[in-house]
């Protein structure tokens, strides 16, 4: 449906994008036990640091092979093999995730082999898995980067077989790097009320969701999905696939297990989440709980509430594509019209988005479109504050990074409920700049009364107004 | 840049590390290794000025995870907080094509937002292709009327701090020196002014702002501030100046000892950070300056200054007296910052000393006594368990340790580039203090150590139900 116009500027301003190497570490900062390294200068890991601990507000573990110049000219394998003995030794940990950043992938590196060097060189480090996943950052974007590792923590750790079933009860579910740990959180539940056992790759609302334990420290993941559960994906009954960014590693999986799947564009509104519910009520041979019942009544009532303030609604949208395409069905299902659309990088999925373009490009290029159009609020990630700004809209912010707004992580999205409190946040946001009509005083009425001046004038609460918005 | 012109930037006479180990020459480790790079150094030197297009010459991963995310203030244009890059693809980087995309970028640049300079940064990766950034700013610089300044300072080069001296370097050999600054107003007090360099203050959350009507008054006019809230054409005049400061950091040195080498400015170096250190710095100014007038005026600001900030520390002083800090902070500020807390009436149990010189030390224990424990090791275990035996009642850190601190539920204070909050000047000790009893007194911190109820209830003598 969508045209796909790439923005033809030699500059990006105001970057909407973030690497591929930040997106695939957080895939591996789902698993459990688990910790990301990144194969590059120590830059590549203390930026992707920053920026994770400023989004989740959480201690985050990340390590870097260190590439100095050196090693850059000269082959960096080594540091690749110390790297990976040291935290072996020192960490212990059951999965290191290799993720390659523009300077491995500009030298040419060859992760595959230098941890086949690794595996010849240190056989005592045989229990430690290593998934080596190719990320430059001159292609993709987080969400390309999440699937990459995805993809490769499935070839890499889930054995090839045909057992499909043999667990009835468990289920896998891909989720996708657009997915917040309390949408993985949701998500669980959701599956849990009809007697499935999930098995969610990766688990950031186990492993991010931002609590305080026991233990002081740790230098790898708290929580997240346990390797062995990995290796038992293939006897589940059924996969769940979220976000179309997932659908090669969904292909793998397929491939090499034969467990039947169910791949889902998104979770947010009725149609999306009548879709989930439904197959799970599928899968599971069992009716639909009514609790379930109750929160899709819900929804339906906040739909019909909220139409007032979202219909005819203009509205500039920033996000990956898995996001961007599920907040814009999401919007476009509420009468809202998406105005300005931008997505940091291609995917084919973008073309099934409900709108008249999407721009490959940056906030720069949301802003000149949303102020072209007369949009009146923004939905984008933490960076958009400064164009909402100048726009003078609201802003609602959703992806990656949230690092102005507390526990912004930690917001559902998905589901009914979730997507009841997002119409709530958006309708109140549209109503906040409501706009009444500027009063017309008759030629006729007495002008001698100061007291009734039009400075005077009361303001009405807008709230008041929902059916005469 | 070639290693030779890394290595003679990394031997700095004037920096007391030299003698020793130097920071920015350890190899790194892999699977060890904490800290940005040089490239991260750079921007945090350059960022600050305000009025510049920074342009991050190198695929998205340096400026899509780093933008946006100083605490630095400007008190006008903000042109420095929209982030900037060539983004790469990869045919960019396969065909080549990222010199001529950085070009056209420059442009871009110019034409939209009409920057008084373009910086652009060089990355890994196109230090890796050889993109020529000098040729490119050179030609560009030509073509279109406005400088620009290449900031050759790759991630793979080295450390931050290397990346900090690699800033500075391209300042003192692009930028300073190629204007002249306009005469200073008269003062409608008739008082000369003196024009003065501040190097390695970089204005977090505005804090400078605190103590920069105190120059005002004494007639010290700030030419430039390298590079907190500075503008281009400031930096330019920067050889003007009768005498640099270098605020709290070795990290650029190498641009107030060639400024001394070349325009014969003296300099020295000091900390905003306690009521103590802003008193000298104002006092080390008017000595090298030598008016023996202004000598005089500054010693009555300051004796005002100390007698109100006295006053406002008092209430402050009586609740956070005798409280113990755990302090890890690099170099300078280990001691410049214990000042400020010692002013307080707190007591620093133990000091992070990893980047801290011999005379750094000598200087701790001058001011602290022979007791308190010198840590070498940051890693956030080592930092807990010195927390615990030393009985501290608070780490004081920059934000890395943020969460290690309130994930083992002990207070902290944040004393970084990133906070949010200005300690600098005789104010800022207010604000220092606040923060500090906000985090201490908190109620929540015995909140968070209760166990449950019914995890107490399992405890010996209770009766679990049958």
């Amino acid at each position: 449906m969508a045209e796909i116009i790439q923005s033809k500027k030699a500059l990006a301003v105001s970057p909407l994008k973030v690497s591929q190497p930040v997106g695939a570490s957080l895939a591996f900062l789902g698993l459990g036990r688990s910790l990301p390294l990144m194969h590059g200068s120590q830059g590549c890991t203390a930026f992707g640091k920053v920026f994770f601990v400023r989004h989740f507000r959480e201690p985050i573990p990340l390590q870097t092979t260190a590439m100095d110049q050196v090693s850059t000219i000269m082959g960096a394998d080594e540091n690749v093999v110390e790297a990976l003995r040291t935290l072996s030794d020192k960490s212990k940990p059951d999965i290191i995730g290799l993720v390659t950043t523009g300077l491995s992938e500009t030298q040419g590196t060859d992760i595959h082999r230098a941890v086949r060097d690794f595996r010849a060189a240190h056989p005592e480090f045989d229990h430690v898995a290593v998934v080596p996943v190719n990320t430059p950052d001159y292609l993709g974007c987080l969400e390309s980067g999440f699937a990459l590792a995805i993809e490769a923590i499935v070839e890499t750790l889930v054995p090839e077989g045909r057992s499909a079933g043999k667990r009835p009860k468990q289920v896998n579910v891909l989720a996708s790097g657009m997915l917040t740990p309390g949408d993985t959180e949701a998500i669980r539940e959701w599956i849990e009320a009809f007697g499935l056992r999930p098995v969610m790759l990766p688990d950031i609302g186990d492993s991010l969701d931002g609590r305080l334990v026991e233990a002081e420290f740790s230098s790898l993941t708290l929580g997240g999905t346990p390797r062995p559960e990995i290796e038992a994906m293939g006897e589940s009954t059924a996969t769940l696939v979220i976000g179309p960014s997932l659908s090669r590693a969904a292909d793998r999986l397929k491939d090499r297990t034969g467990v039947p799947d169910f791949r889902f564009a998104g979770l947010m509104g009725l149609d999306d989440c009548d879709a989930f519910t439904q197959a799970l009520a599928d899968i599971s041979g069992k009716p639909v709980p009514e609790r379930i019942e109750r929160h899709r009544a819900q929804l339906q009532d906040a739909m019909v509430d909220s139409h007032f303030m979202l219909g005819f609604a203009r509205i500039a949208l920033a996000a990956d594509p898995d996001l961007l395409g599920m907040q814009a069905r999401f919007l476009a299902g509420m009468g809202a019209e998406i105005v300005a659309a931008v997505s940091p990088a291609r995917h084919d999925s973008l073309a099934e988005v409900p709108v008249e373009r999407v721009v490959v490009g940056d906030l720069e290029d949301l802003e000149n479109a949303a102020r072209a159009a007369g949009a009146q609020l923004v939905i984008a990630n933490s960076h958009a504050a400064g164009t909402a700004q100048r726009l003078g809209l609201p802003l609602l912010r959703a992806g990656f990074p949230q690092y102005d707004l507390v526990g912004g992580y930690a917001r559902t999205w998905v589901g009914y409920r979730g997507s009841r409190q997002a119409l709530f946040d958006l309708a109140n946001l549209m109503q906040g700049q409501h706009h009444e009509l500027e009063a017309y005083r008759s030629i006729y009425r007495d002008a001698g009364f100061a007291a009734d001046a039009p400075a005077e004038r009361h303001v009405i609460p807008s709230s008041a107004a929902g059916l005469v918005h | 840049m070639k290693t030779s012109e890394i290595q003679a930037l990394l031997d700095e006479p004037a920096c007391s590390h030299n003698k020793k180990e130097k920071s920015g020459c350890a190899r790194p480790k892999p699977g060890a290794t904490a800290g940005g790079c040089s490239f991260d150094g750079a921007q945090i030197a350059l960022l600050p000025i305000a009025d510049v297009a920074h342009i991050v010459h190198g695929p998205i991963a340096c400026a899509g995870s780093s933008w946006d995310n100083r605490g630095t203030r400007s008190s006008g244009v903000a042109l420095y907080r929209i982030g900037m890059t060539t983004d790469l693809s990869e045919t960019d980087v396969v065909m080549g094509r990222g010199e001529k995309r950085l070009f056209h970028a420059i442009k871009q640049a110019i034409d939209s937002y009409a920057p008084a300079a373009v910086f652009v940064y060089n990355t890994c990766v196109t230090a890796l292709i050889g993109d020529d950034v000098e040729a490119v700013c050179k030609a560009a610089a030509e073509r279109w009327g406005t400088p620009v300044v290449p900031v050759d300072a790759a991630g793979f080069y080295g450390t931050k701090n290397l990346g900090n001296r690699l800033a500075g370097e391209a300042m003192f050999r692009h930028v300073i020196g190629t204007r002249e600054p306009e005469p200073a107003r008269p003062r409608a007090d008739g008082l000369p002014t003196y024009d003065v360099n501040l190097i390695g203050e970089y204005n977090i959350a505005g804090e400078f702002w605190h103590v920069a009507p105190l120059f005002d008054e004494l007639g010290l006019r700030i030419l430039c501030t390298l590079s907190g809230d500075a503008r281009f054409h400031e930096v330019q005049t920067m050889h003007r100046a009768k005498v640099n400061m270098v605020v709290c950091a070795k990290a650029l040195l190498n641009v107030a000892r060639k400024m001394q080498e070349s325009y014969g400015q003296p300099f020295f170096e000091g900390s905003f950070y306690g009521v103590q250190d802003v008193s000298n710095a104002l006092r080390d100014f008017a000595r090298l300056i030598g008016d023996p007038d202004l000598i005089a005026r500054t010693e009555a600001v300051i004796a005002r200054e100390e007698a109100r900030s006295k006053a406002a520390l008092e209430p402050w002083r009586e609740r956070l007296s005798g409280k113990r800090v755990l302090l890890y902070t690099g170099g300078v500020k280990s001691w410049s910052i214990v000042s400020a807390l010692q002013d307080l009436g707190m007591k620093v149990v133990a000091t992070g000393t990893k980047k801290s010189t011999e005379e750094d030390k000598a200087r701790i224990r001058e001011l602290m006594g022979d007791e308190t424990k010198m840590i070498d090791d940051g890693s956030p275990k080592a930092l807990l368990s010195t927390y615990h035996d030393y009985k501290a009642d608070i780490l004081i850190a920059g934000g890395r340790n943020l969460y290690t601190a309130l994930k083992a539920r002990i207070p902290f204070l944040d004393i970084n580039q990133e906070r949010e909050f200005g300690y600098a000047g005789y104010h800022g000790m207010v604000e220092l203090a606040r923060q500090l009893a906000l985090s201490m007194e908190s109620p929540v911190w015995e909140a968070v150590r209760r166990p449950a109820p019914w995890a107490a209830a399992k405890g010996p003598g209770s009766v679990l139900a049958a």
